[in-house]
């Protein structure tokens, strides 16, 4: 069990997303950055799928109730388990009564808190997720406020777990560095690069607006959230006015609405909408999009439905080495 | 050759939703003979190896993918094939009675769909509550319906600028659509009135009131000016 004792706090209870309830308006939800949560499971042991809590807003603070190990994934947030720090990626168990702090990270948006077991909420429409459009799942519905005890799901006994708190820490290569973007694509501190396959409308813009569309650096404005990145640019413009009739859409679609400023549609949108779609974001690089911060910069790379398949198999690679080494290194301590 | 950017094309079209999904766009016109074709369409591709979940649209379909197809062109083939050859799939639901205020406080945006079509008040509340709508499909939000039937006289565009926050229960018009929100939220519709029906239970299963095929008459309780 945890308290959270931030009261300003933002924080989602998430899972990897509520699938197969699109036909009824139900969107995914879930993780931001699904890597990060995978990859904190994983340290765990527990299922890719558990549920974690992401933490959007910072300084962010819990206090352990209990004696459980837990993990920390996504941006770097300085943590200190009282005083010790912690370090990023990284597996460490926490006696009752120790404080975590997440401050502010220098780069990346979310943190994500995993503990042993996963988050124990009840599971609504298949998922853990908090829907906060339609306000179930996670947390009662909602994000969470100070004074919330979230408890872990006890699958195991402790006996499972290795017995000295030393031996239980250990760490995995952060995501960013383990999965470049390949070698044509120059990286920046204040520049994400995402790689985007051409949408429906793609070809319904003009020449001037496709060129901006993948020369220029797209800010990523105050109003944006889980629900979708608004972007600031140049206006894109049809060659003629575009009315959609209402379609599915999902996390990565890149609408154009009139005002021509295009809008990423992330974890949290509506599974559906009627504006143009210019391009989608990779799924493979959604999760670069959510550690991109507002006031900083997105840059589009075309890509090719080949490409993105395999950006899909590389990210997966990455998760598989994480958890053979997790694997290795929890029976060595058992 | 020319992209036809124009929603009434004279042949299907299909595109990626990057390697999560794909969108199959029914041509010719947005009416009842063409949804019970994508019914229809979506009754059969939810079988699909592959496909994890079949979601109807106004005259569309998207199929969203297990494992992202390593050929994507035989799965668009498919969806050519399977709708030529696709009937009309009757779904003959309830028919349900919402009790509408329109205008004043609950209807935010009566006053750009006067301005945007020339009619009044009266007239616009007249026209919108006349016809038997059927629900064509569910999205946007937990439980909302897309409506069809709608008359096109009060059509009206999609707002520039997104509102952020509107409340559930919102009655709105969409280009030549109409709907009611089902919870509080964001929408880029004009907002003329409000209903306190309830659409949508996640401890249910399934979760919605309404299913494609259900059909909706707005009654006007008020109509504030």
């Amino acid at each position: 069990m945890i308290e959270i004792l931030s009261s300003t706090a933002l924080a989602t209870i998430q899972d990897l997303g509520r699938e197969n309830y699109l036909r009824f308006g139900v969107g995914t939800a879930g993780a931001m950055d699904r890597v990060a949560l995978e990859v904190g499971n994983t340290l765990l042991g527990n299922a890719p799928g558990a549920a974690g809590i992401e933490i959007p807003l910072f300084p962010f603070r819990v206090r352990f109730l209990e004696d459980i190990d837990f993990a920390l994934t996504g941006a770097d947030c300085g943590a200190r388990l009282d005083r010790t720090p912690v370090p990023p990626w990284w597996r460490r168990r926490a006696r009752a009564g120790q404080t975590l702090l997440l401050g502010a990270p220098a780069r990346g948006a979310r943190c994500y808190l995993t503990l042993a077991g996963g988050v124990d909420v009840p599971v609504v429409l298949g998922s853990r997720s908090t829907q906060l459009r339609g306000e179930f799942g996670g947390h009662l519905g909602r994000t969470l406020q100070k004074g919330d005890v979230i408890r872990a799901v006890r699958c195991r006994g402790s006996d499972d777990q290795p017995a000295d708190s030393d031996s239980s820490e250990f760490g995995a290569e952060p995501a960013e560095l383990a999965i470049p973007l390949g070698d044509r694509i120059t990286a920046r501190d204040d520049v994400t690069a995402v790689r985007v396959l051409p949408a429906g409308e793609y070809r319904c813009y003009t020449d001037t607006s496709l060129e901006a569309f993948w020369t220029e650096e797209w800010k990523i404005t105050p109003q944006s959230d889980r629900y979708g990145y608004r972007l600031a640019g140049s206006a894109l413009v049809p060659i003629e006015v575009i009315e959609k009739r209402s379609h599915g859409i999902v996390p990565g679609v890149i609408q154009v609405p009139h005002s021509g400023q295009p809008i990423i549609q992330l974890r949290d949108a509506q599974p559906s909408g009627g504006y143009p779609k210019i391009g989608t974001v990779i799924e493979a690089d959604l999760w670069r999009v959510g550690q991109a911060r507002p006031g900083t910069k997105l840059r589009f790379v075309e890509a090719s439905y080949e490409e993105a398949v395999s950006a899909l198999d590389a990210v997966e690679a990455y998760v598989d080495k994480v958890r053979q080494f997790a694997g290795l290194y929890l029976i060595s301590k058992r | 050759m020319k992209h036809d950017c124009s929603q009434t094309r004279s042949l299907p079209h299909v595109s990626l939703l990057g390697t999560t999904a794909i969108l199959f766009e029914a041509p010719g016109a947005l009416d009842l003979h063409t949804q019970r074709r994508i019914w229809s369409l979506a009754r059969e591709a939810e079988t699909w190896p592959g496909i994890r979940e079949a979601v109807p649209g106004v005259t569309n379909l998207m199929l969203t993918f297990t494992t992202p197809p390593r050929d994507p062109a035989s799965l668009e083939a498919r969806l050519f094939a399977t709708w030529d050859a696709a009937g009309e799939l009757q779904l003959e639901g309830r028919v349900v009675d919402l009790a509408v205020t329109y205008g004043g406080e609950f209807g935010p945006h009566m006053a750009d769909v006067v301005a945007y079509t020339g009619l009044s008040v009266d007239e616009i509340v007249r026209i919108h509550t006349e016809p038997l709508y059927t629900v064509y499909a569910l999205g946007s939000h937990p439980g909302y319906c897309y409506l069809g039937g709608m008359d096109s006289r009060i059509a009206v565009p999609r707002r520039k600028v997104p509102v952020l926050h509107l409340p559930g229960g919102a009655v709105s018009i969409g280009g030549v659509q109409t709907g009611v929100s089902a919870s509080p939220g964001p929408s880029g519709w004009n907002t003329i009135g409000h209903t306190d029906m309830s659409f949508f239970d996640p401890l249910q299963d399934p979760p919605a009131a309404l299913v494609p095929g259900d059909r909706i008459r707005f009654r006007a309780e008020r109509i504030l000016k």
